[in-house]
């Protein structure tokens, strides 16, 4: 077969429908059609969500860049002497767009800067990509092309002409750019001058691209009397890159201004409360995979976009291997499904552990009644969902408030953001952690006017959502912060005790005096404890009870699995794979992977039995840099021929078996397109080793 | 202050020693010894202390677990011996096991197979873990020691007999030699306890050091009767034959020994030998060092100890600059060539390869079948817009063969052998550009080209495409900007991509923007089938192939070209061949060549052999060079095997 390539023409571009594929995944798959459109239904909501929140978190960042722009802009417009000093100069007006290291999310980021600008600013908008653009010649090539759809765009008029332009591939050089501008401004833009400028805004975060960039900006630099450029460009390190890539001559060509984007941490944090900490979607992640997609964000690449992919691949997850996930949508909607289950969903119900649970602790008629009757067990269902549905809501709002509380903690004994605050609650019962006992020892620790402040936003927290469950606790709030007041108030009465107790003192004698100065001592160390300190005990306990009431881990919950997405292996392993480790495990211990009793064999052994590659491979991990392969053949025609009892004669012939040869060519080759050893010239019929330690 | 172990001490030694005397006389040759292991307790005591205890490894494990019927755990046999006084860190069980079996499979492998032909019996071999070899240590040690020794002379013993029985010619010579080898062994313990115990007074015979041709085992028979000549020029192989770590454990003793005075000429030569060659690497060697210090400066009794410990906390990361650190690598000398193996071609070693009988054909089955359970999967999160990646041991073509036979017959699909030495981006973006998008026309560079190609997806959402790459990592796609534009390919939503690697670095292809791009899901699959498609292009293969392949082209080459353009490559080749022995041979210059084409009657000016030259060229089967002086020199770039074949097949044909 010596075709390296194979297009494949179907007859029929007939194509079967995803669904079809949801279903096939699993023999008892029910309602694989249902749950499927509300899988799609619920990503395209997160989706949008996701999108939406990213372009508020841009909003004022591009706020300022369009400002920046304007005024840029206008100042050539009206040719003030600022704009002519600067053409004195030949400074390219720039912005320095520092965007962090998180490069992945930056495509967003720019395709809806660009589309901002098109929209405010100008239609002249080229967005240059660094990995798009090897070469200057493809740079001003992209840069042509793009100007000139802007253009098309902008005025249909001129469309013929512009077709061909682009068509014949132009010389592409910035002074046909400049003529072409001069062009357009002569022909269409006399009445509205004022849109017609162009930015280029580009990624920039290569070092090799900056060569290309140099040039460019020399030509430029020259080109800004005829027409206003401005440059935008994308950094993720830090705004000294500039320097020190481009060499001070045409640094000197650019008037820089930084403009700082949000950091993606901050990106995360809003994701993570918009999407997660919500009711608004019925799907949720389990404590571990939340902690797998933040391991993978925090130690891995920053990038929110693939936390939300990640988020994603749970949501298909869930839905392709869960059946019972055709329950995971709102409420009412749920709440109708429930009642069209067939009997096999509602025998998947009775499997699920915490329904299990949950009728174990039932009296014995009701058990016989949810065990066999499906009417009975679909109204029981409804009510649980009802129940886990106001469990979310409440968690959620007494989450945010005991946030509050942690987060005014020195050290952060619960951590600083609520998704580790999330986290912790998710998995266990907080209030049996030993960070939860610490957290509300230092809480009983806390002044007083700093928890005014937190008593106040968390009556805030409380009132502001779905205020209906929470009216008693409001109240409570309130009141703890009348008492408060009184506090003050009581304080002064206080004062006046003290004083009395002073008079006492006069009238007693020295025996006296002793008494009561050690009964004062022993009032006030209780006193200690009364009013105030009694009032912020009184609170810390509300509190401790809120959680303990509330809090309680989303495992407990009968029906969690219906929502909850907790299988975080999969997770792990398909967007956090290790396939050194698994090469290694395969070749180290086949067993692994064949069950077969010959290859049982203890840690770090290899029974001889295994397949040739792990012979050969275990025998050169004895070897130092070089490997003789002839020695090597011979090891490994030894440690076979041992296991195959062949006739030893024919080895004392000294010539190896053919078979035995071919085979250990075979698995030679396979380990060099594995990568572990590479021919070596050094010496005549050696290979080198190019792995060293256990992966 | 001093140690001074007893009599008792030292006999006991010898016992235990004596299984290297053993294995060396039956691997029929010097480099497999055993490893030899001294610890030292208390060494301040102002008494006599207990003697030190000697771990002897594997070669006597080996015998006796090879005896026929015995079942267990073959320890390695260790080519090296090393003493060395390693308080603290055994019992501790905290040396590294890479450190303490460290073994030279080779000289291990080679004296089971010497020992499977003598007893002419269905042994079974096996690997031990490290673990497994410290655990016997430290079981050895301690109480059991004695014991263990009384049963290791009794095993010794029964072996002994055991070879007497076999009408073996030397069998008589290798007992008496082995006898002789243990008592040096046992010297040489004694030797280093000396060099532990400054100012120790023991006196001990020492017996000639028993020298022993070493010889690969093929050979063995050849050497029997060995003279003076011989022994000299086997010295030499016993010495590259050896692994470096081998060295290094050898080396120790022998510095020792070499402050005792009693051995013998041939023995002390064999040690400087030995100490000359690894020059470079002695320095580094700490076993060798701390004695040699102990011995001049008697203070300083606790270092080596210390250093020791120090060595045996020596992990991966040291191993492999000590490999690294000297440019010379000691291997043994062997080719294949001296092995008289006929070269294998693709055909045979497929024919060959098929007879093999396979193994685990159950097992491989069933994996098999948990990753096409997948399928349907991976079909909806093509669609969803990932991209899955496969990774894992065992080639993964069939896999997606099957993939795309029972899924993806109905729809638009390319299929990419990456591991095809000829593939390009330029040919995946043509494919798909003039079969799949019907486009005529060629483009100026691959980024038009998929300009194009985005577009075309983007505008027409019915359009889809399944790629499916095998070995996406191979070397001709592995490059950064053919990975952006497949990357780019990727990034289309309907455009959905299928792709395996093997490589272990492979994922190192892509940065965070690729794999962003890519929007990977990673699958392992393991399918332990071998990579026969994959491996077998020449270039993948090693040197045993590049013979046969390059001579069938040659054949192939010429025999399309006339009969005077063969002539002149022949003329070519034989001059080529006639100065191998040159080391300096440049080439035949250009006029030469002229001059010999014409006298042969096969070209008539410089021009037509000019035009013959470019023919050759254009195929590679010549090269040229100009030398110093500005004349120009015609080489042939293949080896001079496989042209001597081709000068016989030719004149076969003829």
């Amino acid at each position: 077969m010596n075709e390296d390539r194979f297009p494949f023409q179907p007859l029929s571009s007939f194509l079967m429908k995803k669904t079809d594929y949801f279903s096939q995944g699993k023999n008892d798959s029910e309602d694989s059609g249902l749950r499927f459109a509300s899988c799609q239904l619920l990503w395209k909501q997160i989706n949008s969500e996701t999108e939406k929140i990213q372009e508020e978190l841009n909003k004022q960042l591009f706020d300022n860049l369009i400002r920046f722009l304007r005024q840029s802009h206008s100042e050539f417009q009206t040719k003030t002497t600022e704009w002519m000093c600067r053409m004195k100069s030949s400074e390219i007006p720039t912005a320095a767009l520092v965007l962090g290291v998180n490069v992945t999310d930056h495509d967003v980021t720019f395709k809806s800067l660009s589309e901002v600008l098109q929209d405010n600013v100008t239609p002249y908008v080229v967005s240059l990509q660094a990995k798009e653009c090897p070469g200057i010649k493809h740079l001003l090539q992209k840069l042509m092309g793009q100007l000139m759809d802007c253009y098309v765009d902008a005025d249909s008029s001129e469309e013929e002409e512009c077709v061909n332009i682009s068509q014949k591939k132009i010389r592409c050089s910035m002074a046909s750019l400049s003529k072409w501008y001069e062009n357009v401004t002569k022909k269409t833009g006399s009445e509205t001058p004022s849109k017609k400028r162009t930015s280029s805004s580009r990624h920039w975060q290569s070092p090799p691209v900056v060569v290309i960039f140099k040039d460019m900006e020399i030509i430029s630099s020259q080109h800004i009397h005829e027409f206003p450029l401005v440059l935008i460009f994308g950094i993720a390190t830090s705004p000294m890159i500039i320097h020190r890539l481009l060499p001070h001559s045409v640094s000197s060509l650019l008037c820089i201004e930084l403009f700082q984007s949000l950091s993606c941490k901050e990106h995360l944090a809003t994701v993570i409360d918009k999407l997660l900490l919500t009711t608004q979607f019925p799907f949720k992640l389990s404590e571990k995979v939340l902690q797998v997609l933040i391991n993978i964000f925090l130690y891995h690449d920053f990038s929110v976009q693939n936390f939300i992919k990640g988020f994603q691949l749970s949501i298909v997850e869930h839905f392709y291997s869960q059946p019972l996930s055709v329950l995971c949508c709102q409420l009412l909607e749920a709440k109708k499904r429930v009642t069209s289950l067939s009997h096999n969903q509602c025998e998947n119900i009775r499997s699920l552990p915490s329904f299990r649970r949950y009728v174990e602790s039932q009296v014995s008629e009701k058990q016989i009644a949810l065990l066999t009757e499906d009417s009975f067990l679909k109204e029981v269902t409804q009510t649980l969902l009802e129940d886990l549905h106001i469990y979310h809501e409440n968690y959620f709002t007494v989450l945010r408030c005991l946030h509050v509380f942690t987060t005014s903690l020195p050290k952060y004994p619960l951590g600083k953001q609520i998704r580790e605050l999330h986290c912790a609650c998710l998995g266990k019962s907080v209030w049996e952690t030993e960070e939860y006992e610490s957290a509300i020892q230092l809480l009983r620790m806390l002044a007083k006017d700093e928890l005014v402040a937190i008593l106040q936003k968390c009556a805030e927290i409380f009132i502001s959502p779905s205020g209906k469950q929470f009216s008693n606790t409001v109240e409570k709030l309130e009141e703890f912060l009348a008492r408060f007041q009184n506090l003050e108030e009581a304080n002064e009465v206080q004062d006046v005790s003290v004083s009395s107790q002073k008079e006492l003192q006069k009238k007693t004698d020295l025996y006296h005096l002793q008494k009561t100065l050690l009964a004062l001592k022993e009032s006030k160390r209780s006193k200690k404890l009364t009013k105030f300190e009694m009032l912020r005990f009184e609170v810390v306990d509300f509190i401790d009870s809120l959680v303990r009431s509330y809090l309680a881990p989303a495992e407990m919950q009968t029906l969690n699995e219906v929502v909850y997405f907790n299988t975080a292996n999969t997770l792990r392993e398909h967007l956090n794979a290790a396939p050194r480790i698994a090469l290694h495990t395969a070749l180290n211990n086949p067993y692994c992977y064949l069950k077969n009793q010959t290859l049982k064999s203890d840690v770090g052994c290899i029974s001889n039995t295994a397949p040739d590659i792990c012979i050969v491979y275990k025998l050169h991990l004895e070897c130092g840099r070089l490997i003789n392969l002839v020695d090597w053949l011979e090891a490994f025609s030894t440690v076979v021929t041992a296991v195959e009892g062949t006739d030893p004669e024919a080895v004392a012939t000294d010539q190896v078996d053919e078979i035995i040869h071919a085979r250990f060519i075979r698995a030679v080759s396979e380990l060099e397109l594995l990568g572990f050893i590479k021919p070596s010239k050094q010496k005549t019929d050696h290979v080198a080793r190019l792995t060293w330690g256990g992966c | 202050m001093h140690l001074v172990p007893t009599r008792a001490a030292a006999t006991r030694l010898g016992a235990s020693c004596e299984p290297r005397g053993r294995e060396r006389n039956w691997g029929g040759g010097a480099r497999a010894c055993c490893s030899l292991r001294l610890q030292f307790r208390g060494q301040l005591g102002a008494r006599p202390l207990p003697p030190c205890k000697v771990y002897v490894r594997s070669p006597l494990a080996v015998r006796r677990l090879l005896r026929p019927g015995a079942r267990g755990a073959l320890l390695p046999g260790k080519g090296g011996c090393k003493a060395a006084g390693l308080p603290g860190a055994l019992r501790g069980g905290q040396c590294p096991a890479s450190y303490l079996v460290n073994a030279c499979w080779h000289c291990r492998l080679s004296a089971m197979s010497q020992l499977e032909l003598k007893r002419n019996k269905v042994l079974e071999a096996r690997f031990v873990a490290d673990e497994d070899v410290l655990k016997h240590i430290s079981d050895n040690g301690g109480v059991k020691v004695r014991k263990d020794r009384a049963q290791l002379a009794l095993n010794i013993k029964r072996f002994v007999k055991k070879l007497e029985n076999i009408s073996d010619d030397d069998e008589a010579q290798e007992i008496l030699e082995e006898q002789n080898y243990v008592a040096v062994l046992g010297a040489c313990a004694e030797a280093s306890e000396l060099a532990q115990t400054p100012g120790k007074n023991v006196t001990f015979e020492s017996s000639q050091y028993p020298e022993k041709p070493a010889s690969t085992p093929q050979s063995n028979k050849k050497y029997s009767a060995s003279n003076k000549a011989q022994l000299k020029s086997k010295k030499n192989e016993f010495v590259s034959t050896t692994p470096y770590r081998l060295r290094k454990r050898l080396s120790a003793p022998s510095l020792r020994s070499d402050s005792e005075s009693d051995y013998s000429a041939s023995c002390s030569e064999e040690e400087e030998e030995e100490d000359k060659d690894h020059k470079e690497t002695s320095d580094v060697i700490l076993d060798q060092k701390t004695p040699s210090k102990t011995r001049a400066a008697p203070a300083s009794k606790k270092t080596p100890a210390k250093k020791l410990k120090e060595e045996m906390t020596s992990n991966l990361v040291e191993e492999y600059f000590e490999a690294h650190s000297s440019s010379k690598v000691l291997t043994s000398d062997r080719t294949l060539q001296k092995l008289q193996k006929r070269k294998l071609d693709q055909q045979t070693l497929l024919v060959l390869l098929n007879k093999a009988p396979p193994a685990f054909t159950a097992e491989l089955k069933e994996l098999n079948q948990q990753h096409e359970s997948l399928f349907s999967k991976w079909m909806l999160q093509l669609h969803l817009g990932f991209s899955i990646v496969l990774y894992g041991l065992g080639s993964k073509r069939d896999l997606l063969e099957k993939f795309r036979t029972s899924l993806l017959q109905d729809s638009v699909h390319l299929v990419v052998n990456g591991f095809f030495p000829s593939i390009t981006v330029r040919s995946i973006l043509n494919s798909i550009t003039e079969e799949v998008l019907d486009h005529v026309g060629t483009f100026r560079s691959p980024l038009d080209q998929l300009d194009l190609i985005m577009k075309r997806f983007k505008e027409d959402s019915s359009l889809e495409l399944y790629l499916l790459i095998h070995n996406l990592d191979s070397k001709m796609l592995r490059g950064d900007k053919s990975q952006q534009i497949l990357a780019q390919l990727a990034s289309l939503p309907n455009i959905h991509l299928i792709a395996s690697i093997d490589h272990i670095n492979a994922p190192l292809m892509w940065d965070q923007a690729k794999q962003s791009l890519y929007n990977w899901l990673w699958y392992e699959t393991t399918t332990f089938s071998p990579y026969l498609e994959e491996t077998s292009y020449e270039n993948s293969l090693l040197v045993q192939q590049s013979g046969s392949l390059a001579l069938s082209s040659l054949t192939h080459v010429l025999h399309s070209l006339t009969p005077n353009a063969r002539g002149i490559f022949r003329l070519l080749a034989q001059y080529h061949l006639e100065n191998k022995d040159n080391p300096s041979y440049p080439g035949l210059s250009f006029q030469d060549f002229y001059q010999r084409c014409r006298e042969a009657f096969l070209v008539n000016s410089d021009l037509t052999l000019r035009a013959q030259l470019t023919e050759f060229r254009d195929h590679k089967l010549i090269r040229t060079k100009r030398g110093t002086d500005g004349v120009e020199y015609l080489l042939i770039p293949v080896d001079n095997g496989t042209l001597t074949d081709f000068l016989e097949k030719e004149d076969e044909d003829m």
